[in-house]
């Protein structure tokens, strides 16, 4: 049998002028509910003077007032919630850390359409019933594992929910088994093509044909070499838990931008600074409205996200806009090995002990693996002529900020007025990993 | 006992030593010895200077980080297996040493040495009761 083209064609296809009908209709249902069942977000549009009944269509979207990061701080835990806690079967959670997670609650049609999402994407991507996926996305609170090992199901393939990590019993059912599509990280695909290649596997011996990468920005030249150590053709995919999880938009054969899924969601671009609505084409900040969620609807939710919107058709005859990879960040967030890191949550554990908060993050990329290195100022009062204490200290340091962020800095004293400053400002982070093309 | 050592937290890149010999030779600071422990981030010299107290206040309003501590200097035999003797007096009764440079010193027939370990007492009286020379401030 043919291969599918589409998981959900009339959709997949709908034509435009329909497309927008549909968002339409969806949003002027969605506002009328989020407004009626979440009262924080009925506040912030009483602030704004915007009543339901003044959203006739997708045309009105920017009368409607944004959702960031910290209303859902605010709103943690129950806050954001827009049905009973009891029609809820799911929480998934962001990779952030304490104080800094966000919950999100599904009920059982919202893990539906979702996984439609991710069954879209897999598809696309070439496979179908008769491939075997290989999940090696974390499984757990992280969206990455349950999102693809749904869409996987609702393909009909055989699913191996790997999770991540032991990348010898990875290995080991992938050619045992004969996995021909990977879903992971890009960083994890380029590490077990690497451990393939050392075992003395090549191209040809893999058993893989493609895979699905995201979750952390990866650059053409990643994607490159992927591939021709694999031998497989690499799909990008974008998503973020507090939309869903991944599958908010994937690519598709012609590798020209990710579709946004626009019959579940409205993309917009703005301008991070005013929050002005931009026109296709222009790059800006990317924002998220769900049509369908029930347990979390977001609307104008900012990811942070900076990317370009591109309206053309595209020739693999789907016709949901497509989004740019991300470009970079609106705010100062840092992914790093797959993890959300802010500046101020390395401060706090800066003063939690007892160091000055002049800091300064170097990453690197070194064999496709992040580096991170955390360079501080040693107070004068901490300084011990020793080499050993002040490796010590280093230790504890280290130790503080791994609780905290979840993933171990290296860690460097330095000696006091030697961080570089630029306009008396102090250069807080140095990025040199290059994800952005 | 002990001598006053002055300490000094460098970043480890060219002319940060020369900065600092600098700064002491303009104020008049006499050095006796000096010692630098470096890692790839840091350097730290340890310095012995004929007045520790002005040192400490010329490197401080420069902007250094400087500290002062009492560390351990002893004198032994200018000859073969003069220092191993010691070492080995101060190994055998459990003291750590953290480390050890030399002193400059105009005597001839001794060799002198600075030294911080984990047990400043503990060190002294090992070095004392076996008839090695412990110098102090007059010393210098
Ligand atoms: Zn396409």
């Amino acid at each position: 049998m043919d291969k599918r083209k589409y998981y959900q064609p009339e959709i997949e296809t709908m034509p435009v002028e329909q497309i927008k009908k549909l968002q339409s209709e969806k949003l002027v249902k969605q506002v009328e509910h989020v407004y009626k069942d979440v009262p924080y977000y009925r506040d912030l549009m009483d602030k704004k003077g915007v009543k339901p009944e003044d959203i006739h269509g997708i045309e009105d979207l920017h009368k409607l007032p944004f959702i960031e990061k910290s209303d859902l701080r605010e709103t943690y835990p129950y806050g954001m919630l827009a049905v009973p806690l009891e029609d809820c079967v799911r929480i998934q959670s962001t990779s952030g850390t304490t104080g800094r997670r966000v919950i999100a609650y599904y009920t059982q049609k919202d893990i539906d359409l979702w996984e439609d999402c991710c069954a879209r994407a897999l598809i696309a991507a070439g496979a179908d019933k008769e491939d075997v996926v290989q999940v090696s996305y974390g499984y757990g609170l992280f969206t990455g594992g349950p999102g693809l090992n749904g869409g996987s199901h609702k393909v009909g393939c055989l699913t191996l929910p790997m999770s991540s990590g032991n990348t010898e019993r990875q290995i080991q059912f992938m050619t045992d088994l004969k996995a021909t599509v990977l879903c992971c990280t890009p960083s994890y695909a380029a590490y077990l093509g690497e451990s393939l290649t050392e075992m003395g596997y090549t191209p040809d011996t893999i058993p893989l044909k493609a895979g699905i990468f995201g979750a952390e920005p990866w650059t053409a030249s990643m994607r490159k070499s992927i591939e021709e150590t694999l031998g497989i053709k690499a799909y990008d995919i974008y998503g973020l838990t507090e939309i869903s999880g991944p599958g908010v938009s994937f690519e598709c054969s012609e590798q020209g931008g990710m579709h946004v899924n626009e019959d579940h969601f409205i993309a917009e671009i703005i301008n991070p600074e005013t929050g002005e609505p931009l026109p296709d084409g222009q790059k800006g900040e990317l924002v998220f409205t769900c049509l369908d969620k029930e347990a979390f609807p977001l609307l104008r939710y900012r990811t942070r996200d900076i990317c370009v919107l591109n309206r053309t058709p595209c020739s693999c005859g789907r016709t949901h806009v497509r989004m740019s990879k991300p470009m970079g960040r609106s705010d100062d967030m840092m992914i790093i090995r797959g993890v959300n890191v802010f500046p101020s949550q390395i401060e706090t554990v800066l003063l939690n002990e007892g160091f000055s908060p002049n800091y300064q993050i170097k990453l690197g990329r070194v064999n496709n693996n992040d580096t991170f290195d955390v360079y501080v100022e040693l107070p004068p009062e901490q300084f011990d002529d020793s080499v050993k204490n002040i490796a010590e200290k280093e230790k504890s340091l280290k130790d503080a900020l791994r609780s905290m962020l979840g993933i171990g800095p290296a860690v460097h004293l330095v000696a006091p007025k030697t961080i570089a400053r630029s306009e008396g400002k102090a250069v807080r982070i140095i990025d040199e990993r290059k994800l952005h093309d | 006992m002990g001598i006053k050592q002055v300490s000094v937290f460098v970043e480890n890149k060219k002319g940060s030593l020369h900065e600092i010999t600098d700064l002491l030779a303009k104020a008049n600071v006499d050095l006796r010895s000096m010692c630098i422990a470096d890692t790839s981030d840091y350097g730290i010299v340890r310095m012995i200077a004929d007045d520790a107290e002005r040192a400490q206040k010329v490197l401080c309003d420069a902007g250094h980080t400087a500290n002062i501590r009492t560390v351990t200097a002893f004198a032994v035999p200018d000859e073969p297996g003069g220092l191993a003797k010691a070492l080995n007096l101060l190994e055998s009764n459990g003291v750590n040493i953290e480390y050890l440079y030399a002193l400059i010193t105009t005597a001839t027939d001794k060799a002198y040495t600075v030294m911080r370990s984990d047990d400043t007492e503990k060190a002294e009286s090992v070095l004392l009761k076996s008839g090695i020379e412990l110098l102090d401030e007059a010393h210098i």
